[in-house]
């Protein structure tokens, strides 16, 4: 398709840096857009509210690194539950790749916070600025206190919204109404880094860079092409249709002119937010956000012509001219099968390992110093440290029982031991055995430890240790 | 501080470090010069596909930039911190100076609230279940090694929960024996005992003083044996003398095992803590831990049995 540079090419090869252009992109109305709208509002509402949140005395929902704990509504994790991180982000990629061979880039057009927030520092563009003719007239226009106050509202605004989501990001990993209160110089060093650097990453990369970051810096948009195939779903110009393209006015005969339903109006390449041309076929640049089908379908119901020039549809459809119910028929396909497969297993797999999750944690720890004493005659004693983690934020009483031998006994505690909500103790404790006759076999005998909390049968658990008998 | 018997390292790491250096330098230098302006002349003649040409283009002068600045770093870094060599650097750095300006940080913060304990009764810390929590920290990282984590003690090691004390079990010679350790000595009696008969009948009696099951017909030899040899140390009662850390033998505590035959053999050869032959000896902590920490280690093993 690039006959003609590369017979240049050959001659002065082209510079692979290209410069930026500025991009005004165009607001648009219709379906997609109020999809998008919807989720910026939606996403917005979750992020901003979600740390404010309270559950009993504290915030539902943080990330506690300094003491190691996340709390997440009703279940308290520790760095022992790493494994359900794990889960999080093998379940993020699977939807990935299944929302991506379904219909496209999903989430760079919807979802992607580049794009919220792009989207959202766009607004407020728009309504300092004006629409994009406006945007544009008064970006040429020489320096006046009209452009200097627009210039300052605008970059101010979106310091505003950038710095309220800095704050709310840092209010995830520390308490957020104390966070406040402290505000702006009572924050601590580090609080404060974070929230310059994430309100200034949000003000750099969706205030200025925009489209850039899409472009040049998201290895997602290079590597989502290895989910598409010819039935994926993508935003596409229906060339058949739409050429050849040009002027025309609403009551122009189609046939007579030889023209097809594309009037060349270039609206689809304004409201672009990548600023290319759809009808030049599927491109990396693309984002999928619709705003070019949006900027169509206005155009094509002036013009009385049948919507979806460009839609959202499948290569293999424009391709062979399937039907809506064929396009649907081969969403189930071998690879959307598979990723759907893998996913609902790995749901559904956390979900019964959440489930049954036990809050009580106990690590035992044999003494390596002292292997195996003689307490009185005839009573062998070992030595333990029991750490007893419990993950409940209530506190709890633990009753720790030995099994194994015949007789053990636990020794040097006072039982029961009471451990605070959402903390752990270390105990120290010996375990005795009196020899039930003389020579006993000297080794390692295998025991188990039973930790048990006092009126709550499922807060239990057993692990397995050593008890030693000492040669004479 | 060198490690090596040479100086041929030194100079190998400093001529490895400031060469590699200087050809960053030099590659840096060479290709930042400007490219001729038409792009063909910098082709590699490298050609794939008919049409995808390799060029020998510049780097950004961001990111060549940017490697300036780590060399000019690197010089500063080289020249401050002990990298080169031998060379100690300017700023005098160490890692056990950066050790003890740590440990020394930690202590000034922790310092006034072991001053609070130390203004403390050990009757008072004992009960106070905070500061047992630290207590039981140290003692975990530093004496559970030896007595146990539930100073329980072993075989050789005295048990701290036992309630007999050889060298006195109130708070003060508790903290004593902490602060400056304790060795004691026991010596070998096999010979003067006459042997295993002896030291047979000596074991017998002191089963005896402890209440314990014993062969009834031995108890008067060793009683006389006991008397002519171990009550010096022991006691005419066999009470033990805490002066020098004789033990109690009356109180159904064995320090070095219960058995019989490990009684005999304690009997047989002593042990001499001092030189750590069969027996160990109580290291000085002071020095090791702070006053505070000592004053803090003394009421929780003085709470273990006094409660």
């Amino acid at each position: 398709m690039n006959d003609s540079s590369a017979s240049d090419g050959a001659k002065t090869p082209q510079s692979l840096f290209a410069s930026r252009r500025k991009l005004y992109v165009r607001a648009v109305k219709g379906t997609f857009q109020n999809w998008r709208v919807a989720l910026v509002i939606f996403t917005q509402i979750v992020f901003l509210g979600l740390p404010w949140l309270t559950w009993g005395d504290r915030q539902a929902f943080l990330l506690d690194l300094v003491s190691r704990k996340f709390y997440l509504f009703g279940v308290v994790f520790w760095p022992q539950d790493i494994i359900y991180l794990t889960a999080v982000l093998i379940v993020s990629a699977y939807s990935l790749f299944l929302f991506t061979a379904i219909a496209g880039r999903l989430w760079c057009g919807y979802a992607c916070p580049q794009t919220v927030y792009t989207e959202l520092l766009m607004w407020i563009e728009h309504a300092v600025e004006g629409n994009r003719n406006a945007r544009m007239k008064l970006d040429a226009a020489p320096w006046s206190a009209n452009k200097v106050t627009r210039k300052l509202l605008k970059h101010g605004l979106w310091l505003l919204v950038a710095l309220w989501t800095g704050v709310t990001f840092v209010g995830y990993f520390t308490p957020i109404r104390q966070l406040v209160t402290l505000l702006p110089f009572g924050v601590s060093g580090w609080s404060l880094f974070w929230i310059l650097f994430y309100g200034g990453m949000v003000y750099f990369l969706a205030g200025l860079l925009r489209e850039q970051v899409c472009k040049y810096m998201c290895p997602y948009a290079r590597f989502q092409s290895a989910m598409f195939d010819r039935d994926t779903m993508i935003i596409t110009y229906d060339a058949a249709r739409g050429e050849p393209r040009g002027a025309r006015n609403r009551k122009t005969d189609l046939k007579e002119a030889q023209l097809g339903h594309c009037i060349d109006c270039d609206l689809c390449i304004q409201a672009c937010p990548t600023g290319i041309d759809i009808r030049n076929g599927l491109q990396y640049e693309c984002i999928g956000c619709a705003a070019c089908i949006d900027a169509c379908d206005e155009v094509m119901k002036k013009m009385n012509y049948p919507l979806g020039l460009v839609r959202y549809t499948t290569e293999n459809a424009i391709a062979g001219g399937y039907s809506k119910k064929e396009i649907w028929r081969r969403m189930f396909r071998l690879r959307t099968l598979i990723y759907a497969t893998i996913l609902l297993a790995i749901i559904m797999a956390v979900a019964v390992s959440l489930w049954s999750r036990n809050a009580l944690k106990v690590d035992v720890l044999r003494d390596r110093g002292v292997m195996a004493r003689e307490a009185s005659p005839g009573v062998i004693e070992n030595v333990y440290r029991l750490q007893i983690i419990n993950t409940d934020e209530r506190a709890h009483q633990f009753i720790i029982e030995a099994a194994g031998l015949p007789g053990m006994e636990i020794g040097g505690i006072e039982q029961p031991i009471s451990v605070d909500g959402a903390s752990r103790r270390t105990v120290p404790l010996s375990v005795r055995f009196k020899l039930p006759r003389e020579g006993w076999e000297p080794g390692m005998y295998p025991m188990k430890f039973t930790v048990q909390a006092t009126g709550e049968k499922a807060l239990q658990r057993e692990e397995k240790s050593t008890f030693m008998v000492p040669e004479n | 501080m060198s490690d090596f018997t040479s100086n041929f390292w030194d100079f190998y790491i400093v001529i490895l470090t400031v060469g590699a250096l200087l050809f960053c330098v030099w590659i840096l230098a060479v290709m930042g010069k400007s490219k001729k302006e038409e792009k063909a002349a910098n082709s590699t003649t490298h050609v794939w596909d008919g049409d995808l040409t390799e060029l020998n283009n510049q780097l950004p002068n961001w990111w060549r930039g940017l490697f300036w600045v780590l060399l000019i770093f690197s010089v500063g870094y080289l020249l401050y911190y002990p990298g080169l060599g031998s060379f100690k650097g300017l700023g005098g750095w160490t890692q056990t100076g950066q050790f003890d300006k740590e440990m020394a940080a930690l202590e000034a913060k922790t310092k006034p609230m072991y001053d609070g304990f130390l203004a403390m009764r050990v009757e008072d810390l004992a009960k106070n279940q905070k500061a047992m929590g630290t207590a039981q920290r140290i003692f975990l990282n530093e004496c559970a090694r030896c007595h146990g984590s539930d100073a329980g003690g072993a075989i050789g090691f005295k048990s701290l929960r036992s309630g007999a004390w050889n060298w006195g079990g109130a708070p003060i010679e508790i903290e004593e024996s902490i602060a400056g350790g304790r060795t004691g000595v026991m010596p070998p009696m096999g010979e003067v005992l006459g042997g295993e008969p002896g030291i047979k009948a000596v074991v017998a009696y002191t089963f005896s003083l402890s209440g314990r099951p014993h062969d009834t017909n031995l108890v008067a030899k060793g009683e006389t044996l006991f008397e002519e040899n171990c009550a010096v140390c022991h006691g005419a009662d066999g009470k033990g003398m805490k002066e020098i850390g004789a033990p109690d033998l009356t109180d159904n505590v064995w320090d070095y095992g219960s058995s019989e035959k490990a009684v005999m053999r304690i009997v047989e050869f002593g042990h001499n803590s001092e030189l750590d032959e069969g027996g160990f000896a109580m290291p000085a902590y002071k020095g090791v831990l702070s006053e505070g920490q000592i004053h803090l280690l003394t009421a929780y093993v003085w709470g273990l049995t006094n409660r």
